[in-house]
């Protein structure tokens, strides 16, 4: 997993509440059992008019300059509800994106994005929306920048808002943790808890 | 100070608890699905890990496989055959417990899990999948994790978390008759929202909560996602414990009376903390439909849509615009006036032996209303089985319902098989998010009971105006 220290980016505004995984990555685009080549899918059904032919849908923001290059998305309440689907996660990091700012998020996506390197930023409506005005005013020059040393997030030279996150998970986005290989180190613990537990609740365990 | 349910669970399995907050937890059982447990043990392969404990890991066929009679590896969705031979060989390699197509324990991992006695009060199960907090009905603390969370659990047997926050929801009051565990969970959505949840961990309580069966603590439970909790349980008591005994992976004589004993102190102490309570009061509830594109858009089935106009939060009201779009629908309309082309009972909301019997009741001695499309998959093999035993597939098919394998089945749409553009579908699934059941799809989520109502009338109703109950 790729560090993440700081990030300046073109920020997309797509403001609605509930969005949901399925429509950050539609089910039919999982084509295969494959991490990669994610990004054509998604928003699939927003993105294109022809799913087949995947003629673009020049309404949609991330079709319309120059939001087609941005890496950061400023949205609504609940975004990646739904689907536990790792995949919307992987979508919107091999389409560029790189943090996300909401109000809230599902739980589990919020999980997912710190397993890969993407930073949930909590912030709330308000000031997602001064963002979104500041954005708004000149899109290609007026980027937003995520410090996640600091927890901030700086618009201009008049906006800096921090923002929440668990020490944990800033420090495992900070150094791009294997947590796998952390817990493994952990096993003598693991396995005195399992021998331990074996005589509480014996039923159940199988063998 | 007392405990609550969830933390009395949380205690017994933390093996450490580190000073930020976050405890290393003890996994007991991990499930798996060919739609998401495929790329899990893909990537635990490819990174030359090992699944640690194989025995404590279940995986089954339900997402991709077809439902069709005589189905086989082959499915409608492009490339479904891929994920279901590679699940099939990584769980052969891992040497997991596997129910394959054909097996009699197949069916939706969320019916399998307590049907099979692989969820039990007080264990902690995972699955890559948001519905994993369906097992919460029997008491046991299940949720829904991503692959990555899924890798570290198979070859870790532990997850690193925070524990949320704890919520109480007390259902107060009697259940009308007709009134089910699908319309309670609805009623809770539309009131507090989709996100009305999120950051907690809830236990649901309350009269109406203790005298509802386990399966539909189960199907209560399975929504808990939808109100953005983390997980929702429901405190294990005698129906719980009856309903465990005998299952094939449940224990077994000494076993169970020792389990038993220690499933009795499964409840949150009398002065147990809650972050927060929420009271609703059930006494003259009606069945709920939703009429939008979130779970939060849901309604008495006998009011009209409501008008965005009277909503004060401009997001709310730019998502109820965009819903009423987006579903072809006008406010002030009444719900029982909305036509429908399909009904839909199925998935691990509502798929289980006590709902396809419910949804019998109504349809024994009528006909689905001509030009709908109705469809049964059931949520098991088992439950097929025993359906078929009472003769319940005898009453769907002479209603006019397909009656179909086992599996997800229309739920969502990956590809294959769908309802079809533009197509009013009412559903006993968890999901009316725009184009979930298929492209251009319109879903109104709904009971097994209102479901057949409605595909006897045609249009969206309820079994008391039939004159049931």
């Amino acid at each position: 997993m790729e560090p993440f220290e700081q990030h300046t980016g073109i920020a997309a505004p797509l403001i609605q509440i509930n969005i949901d995984t399925d429509a950050i990555i539609p089910s039919r685009e999982i084509k295969s059992v494959s991490k990669k080549g994610l990004e054509d899918g998604l928003f699939a059904e927003w993105r294109y008019l022809s799913l087949k032919t995947r003629k673009e849908n020049p309404e949609f923001i991330l079709n319309q300059e120059p939001y087609r290059r941005a890496s950061l998305i400023l949205t609504g309440e609940n975004f990646g509800c739904g689907s536990s689907r790792e995949h919307a996660v992987w979508a919107l990091y091999q389409w560029g994106i790189r943090a996300i700012v909401a109000p809230s998020f599902g739980s589990i996506f919020y999980n997912n994005c710190i397993q890969n390197g993407m930073l949930p930023v909590l912030l709330k409506k308000e000031k997602i929306r001064e963002l979104q005005i500041f954005v708004q005013l000149n899109p290609a020059v007026n980027q937003l920048t995520v410090d996640l040393k600091d927890a901030t997030i700086i618009a201009g030279s008049d906006i800096r808002y921090s923002f929440e996150i668990e020490p944990s998970n800033q420090e495992n986005l900070l150094q791009g943790l294997d947590a796998i290989g952390s817990t493994l180190k952990m096993m003598p613990s693991i396995e005195a808890f399992e021998e331990n537990d074996h005589q509480t609740r014996p039923w159940v365990y199988f063998k | 100070m007392g405990l609550t349910l969830i933390e009395k669970i949380w205690q017994e399995h933390a093996i450490i608890n580190h000073d930020d907050g976050n405890s290393l937890i003890y996994i007991d059982r991990i499930f798996l699905h060919e739609r998401t447990g495929s790329i899990a043990l893909k990537n635990l392969e490819n990174a030359n890990r090992s699944v640690r404990n194989p025995s404590h890991v279940f995986c089954t066929m339900d997402h991709i496989v077809d439902t069709f009679p005589g189905r086989g590896d082959e499915t409608l969705m492009p490339n479904g055959k891929e994920f279901i031979l590679a699940t099939r060989s990584s769980a052969k390699k891992m040497g997991i417990n596997f129910f394959d197509l054909g097996d009699p324990n197949q069916g939706i991992v969320h019916v399998v899990s307590p049907e099979q006695g692989i969820a039990l009060p007080g264990v902690t199960l995972v699955c890559p999948d948001s519905h994993t907090c369906t097992v919460g009905g029997l008491g046991a603390l299940g949720w829904g994790i991503g692959s990555s969370e899924c890798e570290h659990a198979l070859s870790t047997s532990t997850l690193i978390i925070k524990k949320p926050k704890m919520m109480k929801v007390i259902f107060d009051g009697t259940l009308p008759f007709g009134v089910t565990a699908k319309d309670l969970i609805l009623h809770l959505i539309q009131k507090f929202g989709a996100a009305g949840g999120t950051g907690y961990a809830v236990e649901f309580s309350g009269p109406v909560v203790e005298n509802l069966e386990i399966e539909a603590r189960l199907t209560l439970c399975n929504m808990a996602v939808e109100f953005g909790a983390w997980t929702g349980i429901v405190a294990p008591d005698a129906k719980t414990f009856e309903y465990i005994a005998q299952r094939p992976f449940a224990p077994q004589g000494l076993a169970y009376n020792k389990a038993l004993a220690h499933w009795e102190n499964l409840r949150s102490d009398t002065d147990a903390q809650f972050d927060e309570i929420l009271t609703i009061d059930c006494s003259t509830m009606a069945p709920f439909v939703t009429w939008g594109t979130s779970p939060q858009h849901a309604i008495p089935i006998d009011k009209r849509i409501p008008n965005p106009a009277g909503e004060t939060d401009s997001s709310a009201k730019q998502s109820m615009q965009r819903a009423l779009q987006y579903m072809d629908l006008n406010p002030g309309t009444k719900m029982k006036d909305i036509t429908i082309d399909a009904a839909f009972i199925g998935s691990c909301t509502n798929s289980r032996l006590s709902d396809l019997r419910a949804a019998s009741a109504v349809l024994k001695d009528r006909k689905v209303a001509s030009g709908v499309k109705a469809i049964c998959v059931p949520g098991s093999s088992q439950v097929k089985l025993e359906a078929e035993q009472e003769g319940l597939d005898q009453i769907f098919r002479a209603a006019g319902f397909e009656w179909r394998e086992s599996g997800c089945s229309m739920c969502f749409f990956a590809g294959g098989e769908s309802f079809g553009e533009q197509q009013r579908v009412i559903t006993t699934t968890n999901r009316n998010f725009e184009n979930r059941q298929g492209k251009r799809t319109r879903s109104h989520l709904a009971s097994p009971e209102t479901v057949a109502a409605s595909a006897v009338s045609g249009k969206l109703n309820d079994a008391k105006s039939l004159g049931i109950g």
